[in-house]
């Protein structure tokens, strides 16, 4: 076991056998966001097991996305998919009248080529419904990437800002160029950024994704972006590519120190003194004390799978807890650059060895090392946690990251909710002395 | 292409993969891409399993489909090989594989080559057979090979020309599996059935069984087949080579376990003409005093079900059964019974002649749901689909078929089958009934009126002003928390002296709160 105080960060790369949801997954969250939106998976029954197995309940409140389940002739091209689809979106259109309808492209119309970028613009003028194109599948993408590739298809639909309108803007409110944040949240917790931001004078006028696809933001040349997701590169890379943006690099909201360091990035960047913001955050890691005492000092391991890891880490180490591994799906360092020189500060100042970043986690070598490290707490999929369970070891089930709110000043005790619920469960029943419940 | 919301089946690879984790010291590979693995998360959460569960990936990803997955599924076994030292590798093709049309046999001759483990491509087509159909053949397949390959290491604990057979009637139990409808507690009220007829059991398989005793099969006196679905094909190929007789019939309901039980007892008989069990006298004392059903249907509580229409639906086995013990058993009128075990139809209506009003067979669920709808029953018996149905049309629903939910995997004893099943039936069938008379009569006499009592003692008029965005934010929190939220809001207000509430107020108390 090799305990040796790491001097910077260490990037490792496995094998990538490791278990994580299909990006596919990302339908779940995205179709409850976006109100007037129909997703339609072009897929298999593989496909379609796994969104009823993974989403449990919704599936039973007439959710607004479907399955257009391939079959043999649609695989050997006996059936013509431009015909097939067709049929499908006007059963749609018939049946919800969405405004609009994203197809989200599988495994399977990768492996048989399935031209849908072509097939959309063409379908998308005869049924009158925009169709937004997103590759979301597992040959590519890892769980919460399939949210970036939806944004990224969707941030070339967002209208065109008009010069006029950066002119009105600065008008208005001359003290800052127009802001777009994205990534998806619950609009709860929309509202608390905005208000965050606007404390600060800073007035964020959009959201991609918003509440409805009609009320996607203005974009181009003179908007800056900032992401609150550390799953987002795609995105960002075609809001400044193809929208002209500028992007704001910065850490993400996620914990009271990642939320400042946040605000701060992008009051620096319209030339703003952050005001109360150090008091804030103060004040809220007073209020986590009760629960910050339950972790200090102990240890954690990140087998990875939804790529929140790096910011989650970051947090728990301000926190007092040691992060032995951060497992990740993928790292995309430039995007998530200011997010891994806040790791680093943070490991510095208190005083940790810097954790080992895994990609490409191989789930069999690291439940190896867990069983090695013994550390307090495992964030992992729902397919290793009772195991773990069963073997002493404390988990949590790292998906309850994804679809928590955590982002924020005000949801930080969420978090530490979600990271201190198997430590609290755990002590009750210490004294009862059965931690173990396998043979061998 | 078929727009599609639910299904009732799962694709084929799950057949494989519940069929191969059950045995013990068996690992799956499945050849598919990233985040196929999603059997793993339902075992593990489903069955609460406590080991992990033996099934891994061998990913597709971009560099396969350029290189082809030769040297990473040769290397995936044989690296499984020597990890985990299993009997047996079963490499599991999914939906993605079948288009990419590699020559998998031929990685697995390859890989067999170089593992001490035996290594066997699970023979299902994707775009062919579902769940229950691919378990059904993976069972067979498995059991062939390893007839076959003691037979050919002339290892078989018999002669090919005369077979021993063990000394005690014995029995082999097949199709019993993981993520199966209270097979776990089947296969327990089943073995204490045998038990008391005086069978030992010989194997179960999957369930628990280790494939180096699969050679051990034939020395049973014969195979029992308690589910439709899986276990059939293993049966008809053991009757086919090693002249081993079979009982299918599903042992659930009265009438059905005694028909079952005669079903042995006649092989047994056969074998062994000078044994004497008097298995008449059993099942008589079984019906009349042992179980609670027979007696149940007759008493008078039951009286008021009589004539009552019910739905079924479910897969082949429990759909059938389950309409026999209504419309023979207790009385009901079954208005319609209906199984997504299409492949199955044939059988599944030759079973319910004569039982029910009408038949149904389709896999769509909304199908059903309009049948739901538009029969009204007084009580549907059906999958968790079915449960959902009747929840939104405010009919009761018994759940006696996957597919299931974490509740169905109870940490109780719940078989369905043999005595103890059907009391756990009638309990069923009874509960859901009562439930639904209940709710009639508090509709007739307006309900319980507690409602309107805790309403208003939550909203107590308070001096407080909520403005407009204040009460859109209130609006956004799930109505079971509401509640809580606007007390503590107010109450944090009244300390700071606040008037009117806004969100920016109800952020601040719900820090300040710490919650």
């Amino acid at each position: 076991m090799s305990t040796a105080l790491n001097e910077t960060l260490v990037f490792e790369c496995e094998t990538g056998n490791y278990h994580t949801f299909c990006p596919i997954s990302c339908v779940s969250w995205l179709y409850q966001k976006i109100e007037d939106s129909f997703f339609l998976v072009i897929g298999t029954k593989t496909c379609g097991y796994f969104l009823q197995n993974a989403l449990g309940v919704m599936i039973f409140a007439e959710p607004r996305y479907a399955m257009a389940e391939l079959e043999e002739g649609d695989i050997s091209a006996q059936l013509n998919d431009y015909k097939e689809l067709k049929r499908l979106c006007l059963q749609i259109k018939q049946d919800r009248n969405p405004s609009v309808i994203v197809w989200i492209g599988t495994c399977t119309t990768e492996i048989i080529k399935m031209d849908l970028e072509g097939m959309a613009p063409r379908l998308e003028s005869e049924i009158n419904i925009p169709i937004v194109v997103a590759r979301a599948n597992g040959l590519d993408y890892a769980f919460t990437q399939g949210e970036d590739t939806v944004l990224a298809a969707m941030a070339q639909r967002c209208p065109d800002i008009c010069s006029e309108k950066i002119a009105k803007n600065n008008k208005e409110n001359s003290s800052h160029p127009p802001l777009v944040l994205f990534g998806s949240l619950p609009s709860t917790v929309v509202t608390q950024l905005t208000l965050e931001l606007k404390r600060q004078g800073i007035e964020v006028s959009g959201w991609l994704p918003s509440q409805r696809y009609t009320e996607l933001p203005t974009l181009g040349d003179g908007v800056y972006v900032c992401g609150v997701h550390p799953f987002l590169s795609r995105t960002a890379t075609t809001l400044m590519r193809r929208r002209k943006c500028k992007l704001i690099g910065a850490p993400f909201p996620i914990g009271p120190d990642g939320t400042r360091a946040w605000i701060e990035k992008i009051c620096s960047v319209f030339g703003k003194v952050p005001e109360g913001l150090e008091q804030r955050e103060a004040k809220i890691w007073d209020g986590l004390e009760d629960s910050l005492k339950l972790i200090r000092g102990k240890s954690v391991f990140f087998m990875g799978d939804n790529l929140l890891e790096i910011s989650l880490a970051r947090f728990l180490i301000r926190c007092g807890m040691v992060v032995y591994e951060i497992g990740i799906p993928y790292m995309d360092k430039r995007f998530q650059a200011a997010e891994l020189a806040l790791l680093e500060k943070t490991c510095q100042q208190m005083n940790v060895p810097m954790p080992r970043i895994v990609e490409k986690p191989d789930n069999y070598y690291q439940v190896q090392r867990i069983r090695e490290f013994q550390p307090s707490l495992v964030i992992t999929g729902m397919a290793h946690c009772n195991p773990l369970e069963a073997r002493g070891i404390d988990t949590k089930w790292s998906v309850e990251f994804t679809f928590a709110q955590i982002h924020g000043f005000t949801n930080a005790r969420e978090i530490l909710d979600l990271v201190t619920r198997p430590l609290r469960r755990n002590n009750n029943l210490k004294s009862l002395g059965w931690s173990k419940l396998v043979k061998n | 292409m078929k727009l599609a919301y639910w299904m009732y089946a799962g694709p084929a690879h799950i057949g494989t993969l519940r069929v191969a984790s059950s045995f013990k010291n068996v690992h799956a590979i499945m050849h598919a891409p990233l985040g196929d693995d999603y059997f793993n998360v339902m075992r593990s959460m489903l069955e609460r399993e406590r080991d992990f569960t033996p099934v891994t990936a061998s990913i597709v990803d971009r560099h396969v489909l350029a290189r082809g997955s030769q040297e990473k599924v040769v290397e995936n076994i044989t690296r499984k090989d020597k990890e985990e030292q299993p009997d047996l590798i079963v490499l599991t093709p999914t939906c993605t594989s079948s288009i990419l049309q590699e020559d998998l046999q031929n990685f697995v001759d390859r890989a067999s080559r170089e593992s001490d483990s035996d290594v066997l491509l699970a023979d299902v087509n994707h775009y062919r057979v579902n769940e229950l159909q691919a378990a059904d053949r993976t069972l067979e397949q498995i059991v062939r090979f390893y007839l076959e390959k003691a037979k050919k290491q002339n290892n078989l604990p018999f002669s090919e020309e005369k077979i021993e057979k063990t000394k005690k009637p014995s029995a082999n139990i097949l199709g019993m599996f993981t993520l199966g409808f209270h097979n776990q507690h089947d296969c327990r009220e089943l073995k204490r059935l045998l038990n008391d007829l005086g069978i030992e059991v010989n194997e179960v398989i999957p369930e628990g069984g280790l494939v180096t005793n699969l050679k051990n099969l034939p020395a049973a006196w014969f195979n029992l087949v308690p589910y439709r679905e899986v276990g059939l094909m293993s049966a008809i190929y053991l009757e086919k080579e090693f002249q081993m007789p079979y009982v299918a019939t599903t042992p659930m309901g009265v009438v059905e376990t005694a028909k079952c039980i005669r079903e042995i007892a006649h092989i047994v008989n056969s074998i062994d003409p000078t044994r004497k069990f008097n298995h008449e006298d059993y099942i008589d004392q079984q019906t009349r005093f042992v179980s609670q059903a027979a007696w149940f249907s007759r008493s008078i509580d039951c009286q008021n079900l009589t004539g009552k229409k019910a739905v079924v639906f479910g897969d082949a086995t429990h759909a059938a059964s389950m309409t026999k013990i209504l419309s023979r058993e207790i009385g009901l009128r079954v208005a319609c019974a209906g199984t997504y075990c299409k492949h199955d139809a044939d059988w599944f209506r030759e079973q319910v002649l004569g039982f029910c009003d009408q038949v149904l067979i389709t896999d769509d669920h909304t199908q059903v749901g309009d049948m739901i709808s538009n029969l009204e029953p007084a009580a549907i018996f059906g999958t968790q689909m079915e449960r959902h149905v009747g929840k939104r049309l405010d009919i009761p629903c018994g759940v006696i078929s996957a597919p299931v939910h974490i509740q169905n995997f109870p940490l109780g004893y719940r078989p369905f089958l043999g005595y103890e099943g059907t009391n756990q039936i009638a309990d069923l069938v009874y509960n859901s009934f009562t439930l639904g008379m209940e709710d009639h009569l508090l509709e007739i006499f307006g309900g319980h009126d507690t409602k309107e009592v805790i309403t208003k003692s939550l909203s107590t008029e308070s001096d407080f002003h909520w403005s407009p965005d204040g009460l859109a934010e209130l609006k956004k929190i799930p109505g079971f928390v509401r509640g809580k939220v606007k007390r503590n809001t107010e109450k944090f207000a009244r300390q700071k002296g606040i008037r009117t509430i806004n969100v920016e107020v109800m952020y601040a108390a719900k820090e300040a709160a710490g919650a």
